[in-house]
This record gives C-alpha cells, sequence and structure tokens, in this order.
C-alpha cells in the first residue's frame, strides 16, 4: 500500500510518535508553554473578545480531533456531533436549569461522550477512508434528528436565549471581554487533558496502533477498545469546545451539528499540522480570524477561500504550520548534535 | 397495492441518481484508490450545466444527457491532471481532504455565480403526465429515469465483463497489484476512468435536473447518502454500488410516506447495521475494508 512510501516530503499520517518528547529541549518546551499561556490570556486585548473566545473552542476543537487524527490514524469527519450535540445539550441544560454555565457544559460534555459511545464502537470497525465515511454519516444522522426534534432543539430557528448564568456575576454573564476569562480555565483544562492523553502509557499505545495494529494486537492489546475510549475522550474534548461555544455565543444553531462544522475542524487541524497537537490551536486561530475578515469585508462565499487553503495546504503544505517549523527545529538541531557527533 | 408501486418507482428513481453516483465513485474508488468527496459536487454540476446550456445556448434535455456528462468527462480529467494525480502516492485521506476542499470551492463558487435559488428547467414535454397501464397509473418522468438508469448500468456492466478495456479496468478494481504484475498498465487508465466516474456523477445530475431543485447545496446532502451508499453496498463493489443505491432510494421513498420523521435517518440506521453485521458492506470483499 501507500505508506510504503518513507520519503520525508511525502510524509502521510505515520509521525514521528515521539515529538516534542526525549529531545532533551526541556527549557524550549517551558518558554513555548509560558508563551501560549501568554497568547491565550493576552488574546482578548487584542482580538474582539467573542472572536477570541471562537478561537480557545475551535482551538480545543481541532486539538481533540487531532488525538485521533495525528495519534490514532483515524480521520474522523463528524466530530460536527460532538461538538454540536454538546452545544444542544447545554444549551438546554442552561435554558431550562439555570445552573453555572460549567455545570452545564460538564452535562454537554458527557452528553458527547455518551453519543460517542455508540457511534465510536461502530464506526472503529472500519479504519482508513472507511473510518471518514462512515462517521460522517452518523454525524449527519446526528444532525436529521436535531433538525427533526423541533420540540426541543427548536429545529431550524436553533437553541436561543442560552444563559451565561455564573453564580451572579454580572460582569461574567454580560460582558464578553470577562467571560473570556471564566471560560479560560476550562478550556486550558481540556488542552492540559489532551496533552496528557497522548503523553501516557495510553497515548503511546495508540501511536502503536496507529503505525502498526497488527502487531500491536499481537501484543495483546485490545486494539478496537483502544480506539473506541481514544473515540470517546476525544469526543469529550469536542463536547467541551462545543458546551462553551453556545454557552459563549448564547445560541446554538443547526449549523452546528452540520458537516461543514466538521470539514471546518479537519482544516484547521491539518492547517495546524497533523500530529502535533499545538497546531490545531496554530490552524484555529488563523481559519476563526480569516473568517471574521471575510465576514466583516462582506465577501460572501468562504467557501471559495477555505476551499483553496485546504486544496494548497492538502497539495503543497502537509506538514502544517506547526509541523513545518517544528520540522526546521528539528532539521537544524539534529544537524548540529550530527556535526557534534 | 397501487400506492406500494408508486412508492417502489418513486424509490427507483431516486436510487437511479445514487445508483449511477455510485457507481462512478466506486469506479474511481477502485482503480485510484481515492474516495471523491467532489462527487456530489459533481452531481450539482451536473444539473447546473445543463440548465445553463439550456437557458443559454437552448441546447435540449435530450442532447444534454449526452453532452453534459462529456463536459464533466472533460472536468475530471482536468481535475485529476492537475489536482488528484499528485497525491495518488500517499495515504488516501489526503485526496479525501482535497477533493472536500474541491466541494467547498465548487459550492461557493456555483452560489456566488447563480445564486442560492434554483434555476429552473423544463421537464420535456414526452415526459410529462403519466403512464396507464390498465388500472396503474405512474409518473412518466420516474419511469423514464429508472428505466434509462438501468440501462445505464447494464451497459457499464457489460462495457465491464465485455470488453477487454472492462477487463483490465474490473483487474485493477478488484486487484490493482495483481493486475501490475501481470503487465497490466494501471496507471494508464486513472485519468480516464476518473473522468469516466465524474462523467456519471454529471450524468445523474442532468437526469436529476428536471426533477429537483436546481441549487448549489443539492449535492451537499446528496455526498453524505451516497456514502452510506457505498458503505452499505461495499466499496470495492460495483455490483454492490448499484443494487444498494436503488436499495437506498427504496429506503428513503418507503420512509418518506410512512414515517415522514424518521425517512432519512432510516438509511443511517440501515447503515449502522451493516457496519455490525459486515464491515467490509454487502458485496465487498473483508479485505477491502482496510
Amino acid at each position: 500500500m501507500s505508506n510504503l512510501t518513507t520519503d520525508a516530503d511525502t510524509a502521510h499520517f505515520d509521525l514521528p510518535s515521539d515529538r516534542g518528547e526525549g529531545h532533551g529541549r526541556s527549557p524550549l518546551r517551558w518558554l513555548l508553554l509560558a508563551a501560549g499561556l501568554a497568547v491565550a490570556v493576552a488574546l482578548p486585548w487584542f482580538v474582539y473578545p467573542p472572536i477570541a473566545m471562537d478561537i480557545l473552542c475551535w482551538a480545543l476543537f481541532a486539538i481533540a480531533l487531532d488525538i485521533l487524527l495525528g495519534y490514532c490514524g483515524l480521520l474522523s469527519f463528524g466530530h460536527a456531533a460532538f461538538w454540536g450535540g454538546s452545544a444542544y445539550a447545554t444549551g438546554l441544560v442552561a435554558v431550562h436549569y439555570g445552573v453555572p454555565f460549567p455545570l452545564a457544559v460538564l452535562a454537554g460534555m458527557l452528553f458527547a461522550m455518551t453519543i460517542a459511545v455508540p457511534i465510536g464502537y461502530l464506526s472503529v470497525r472500519a479504519t482508513g477512508i472507511y473510518f471518514a465515511m462512515v462517521t460522517l454519516a452518523f454525524a449527519q444522522m446526528i444532525y436529521f434528528i436535531a433538525n427533526q426534534w423541533r420540540d426541543v432543539t427548536g429545529g431550524e430557528n436553533g437553541l436561543q436565549a442560552v444563559p451565561k448564568t455564573f453564580f451572579g456575576i454580572e460582569a461574567v454573564e454580560t460582558e464578553a471581554f470577562y467571560f473570556y476569562y471564566a471560560a479560560l480555565p476550562m478550556i486550558l483544562l481540556g488542552m492540559w487533558a489532551a496533552w496528557r492523553i497522548v503523553h501516557s502509557p495510553f497515548g503511546r499505545v495508540l501511536v502503536a496502533i496507529r503505525d502498526n495494529s497488527p502487531r500491536a494486537r499481537a501484543l495483546g492489546y485490545d486494539v478496537e477498545r483502544y480506539k473506541v475510549i481514544a473515540f470517546v475522550l476525544s469526543a469529550g474534548l469536542a463536547g467541551l469546545a462545543g458546551g462553551l461555544f453556545a454557552i459563549s455565543h448564547g445560541f446554538v444553531s443547526l449549523q452546528e451539528v452540520n458537516w461543514t462544522t466538521s470539514g471546518k475542524v479537519v482544516l484547521m487541524t491539518v492547517l495546524g499540522g497533523i500530529g502535533t497537537l499545538w497546531g490545531g490551536a496554530v490552524g484555529a486561530g488563523f481559519i476563526v480570524q480569516l473568517e471574521d475578515y471575510m465576514a466583516s469585508s462582506g465577501f460572501e462565499g468562504i467557501g471559495i477561500v477555505t476551499g483553496s487553503v485546504f486544496v494548497i495546504v492538502v497539495l503543497l503544505f502537509r506538514r502544517g504550520i506547526w509541523g513545518t517549523v517544528a520540522h526546521l527545529v528539528s532539521s537544524r538541531s539534529t544537524r548540529s548534535a550530527g556535526r557534534r557527533g | 397495492m397501487n400506492e406500494v408501486l408508486q412508492y417502489t418507482i418513486q424509490g427507483l428513481a431516486a436510487g437511479s441518481f445514487y445508483a449511477l453516483s455510485a457507481l462512478g465513485l466506486a469506479i474511481i474508488f477502485g482503480v485510484l484508490g481515492v474516495v471523491n468527496f467532489a462527487h456530489g459536487a459533481c452531481y450539482m454540476l451536473g444539473a447546473v450545466v445543463a440548465a445553463v446550456l439550456l437557458d443559454t445556448v437552448g441546447l435540449g434535455f435530450w442532447p444534454a444527457l449526452l453532452v453534459v456528462p462529456l463536459i464533466m468527462f472533460a472536468f475530471g480529467v482536468l481535475i485529476e491532471r492537475t489536482l488528484v494525480r499528485w497525491l495518488l502516492a500517499l495515504d488516501p485521506l489526503y485526496n479525501f481532504l482535497l477533493t472536500f476542499g474541491l466541494t467547498l470551492l465548487l459550492v461557493d463558487l456555483v452560489k456566488r455565480r447563480y445564486g442560492v435559488s434554483g434555476l429552473p428547467y423544463e421537464r420535456p414535454d414526452v415526459l410529462r403526465g403519466q403512464i396507464e397501464l390498465g388500472a396503474l397509473r405512474l409518473p412518466t418522468y420516474q419511469v423514464f429515469v429508472f428505466v434509462f438508469s438501468l440501462l445505464v448500468c447494464v451497459l457499464v456492466w457489460m462495457l465491464m465483463t465485455r470488453t477487454r478495456i472492462g477487463m483490465i479496468v474490473r483487474a485493477s478494481t478488484e486487484r490493482s497489484d495483481l493486475a501490475q504484475a501481470l503487465g497490466i498498465n494501471v496507471g494508464r487508465w486513472v485519468t480516464p476512468v476518473f473522468g469516466f466516474g465524474i462523467a456519471l456523477a454529471g450524468l445523474a445530475g442532468v437526469l436529476a435536473a428536471p426533477f429537483r431543485a436546481i441549487t448549489a447545496d443539492m449535492g451537499s446532502n446528496f455526498i453524505i447518502i451516497l456514502f452510506a451508499v457505498v458503505v452499505i453496498g461495499g466499496l470495492g463493489s460495483i455490483l454492490g454500488a448499484v443494487v444498494a443505491g436503488f436499495l437506498v432510494g427504496l429506503v428513503e421513498a418507503f420512509g418518506q410516506a410512512y414515517a415522514p420523521t424518521f425517512a432519512q435517518i432510516l438509511i443511517f440506521v440501515l447503515m449502522a447495521v451493516v457496519v455490525l453485521v459486515r464491515p467490509a458492506g454487502l458485496f465487498g470483499r473483508e479485505e477491502t475494508a482496510r
């Protein structure tokens, strides 16, 4: 099969498994972490706060997708089901029970993980391109359910007037700027969880399955079970992001469960760099800003631009932004290491 | 009884669009290993091109059945030569992503040029009204679509089984590596096969033009149903694509008649059952579901 090509430039989804570990560059890593945190904290000063919040949500969503795509080699084209499913569940809990928003988001996240169990169980029976198609189809099923179940979801009108209840602290409940800081810890927690997942022994098994699943199976790992667990965890993080997105907008539309949303997050992950985890955040920042810019300049047909970006990235730029930078850095360090040796 | 027959023909007509397009999808997948996400967009383009040709140069429905697939063939060749070709050696997911990007691009280009409201397309006079067979009354157009599509499927089947070209394509579809080992130049057939698959989607679009609303989004839902069709039929299987196409059309029609709320969900339930029981699809071989 095509996986036999090993030329670095035609690199596919099989990426180096120990990225960021064992490179002995830990000062650099702390620096990156500090820089990342600084950007996250400073973002609403430079970007219109609701847009900053969008970037945060999409960043976590893209990172959640990369757990599957980059570390399991599974392209889920149906993650809108979990983002949007959680958005609806979060919105409904917030509307009907008026609980503080973190609790509502938690409920949404649990809902996303619950629907991910059967979908994941069925989907992991398919691999490669089949997996993408099956997840896409299941997500569309969720879309149809959301569309049909008008009494609950509001159908095409969407779910409106989702409150940002937060212990009666008015600044958070009314101003996007303060809401951002109330939501930030949850997003950071989600990102930390994603990092923990891929760098845990569990994550190493995922990489082993991705690289050689017959061997992993022969070593006694229950391949399907690992994939389902990864799928559910990824869905949970996508749900966390989607729930916060719903609260932030105060509104849930059918758009959130549509396949274009699944496609958008895949674009962000690929643009940032598959298998780089943090690349997804970079991709999300880029795409959200681009769409905001186009919307405010009155350009209709965002798909023309995002579609072109997709085609160009896939044709010429497969490492993505983060991947390219990491490659440049590591090839320089190996070169100097080679000179030393 | 009459009612059942009516839904049956309705389902078979709707299934014709799926069957023709899925056939194209299956052939492309077989020879190139590419799942063409843009197949729905090509179906849409087929209908849009037919409508535009009718509007600008007065090209009628009958010549459009030939001309539009030819145009789409050329379009497919162009896409394969300029874009798809460069990613064939890589993981097939890359071409899936590429054609997804292409879909976004094509849909929004059409939307910008022709707006979101549907383009008009008149049904030719001969195909209006109903056919009366004793007590039975069947809508002429639906009967025509089904018979015509079935004919095309049979023709493609004959092309595949009775000619040398077909044998080569079939061999490349089912055992690409083995065909290559036997000295068949599989690479030579890549471009025409891609064009042919796109032409089939375009043909389905022309047939749908007098029947469905012609909008930029008409392919968006279509492609996902089409994926369900090929998962049900088995991705590598040509026969599976056709049978599953008609089957899904029937499920859709009967679903809409007896349980309208669940009509579209039903297709995915069917898919889920197939994935559970036979992951390779009804007509697929286990090994093709890698």
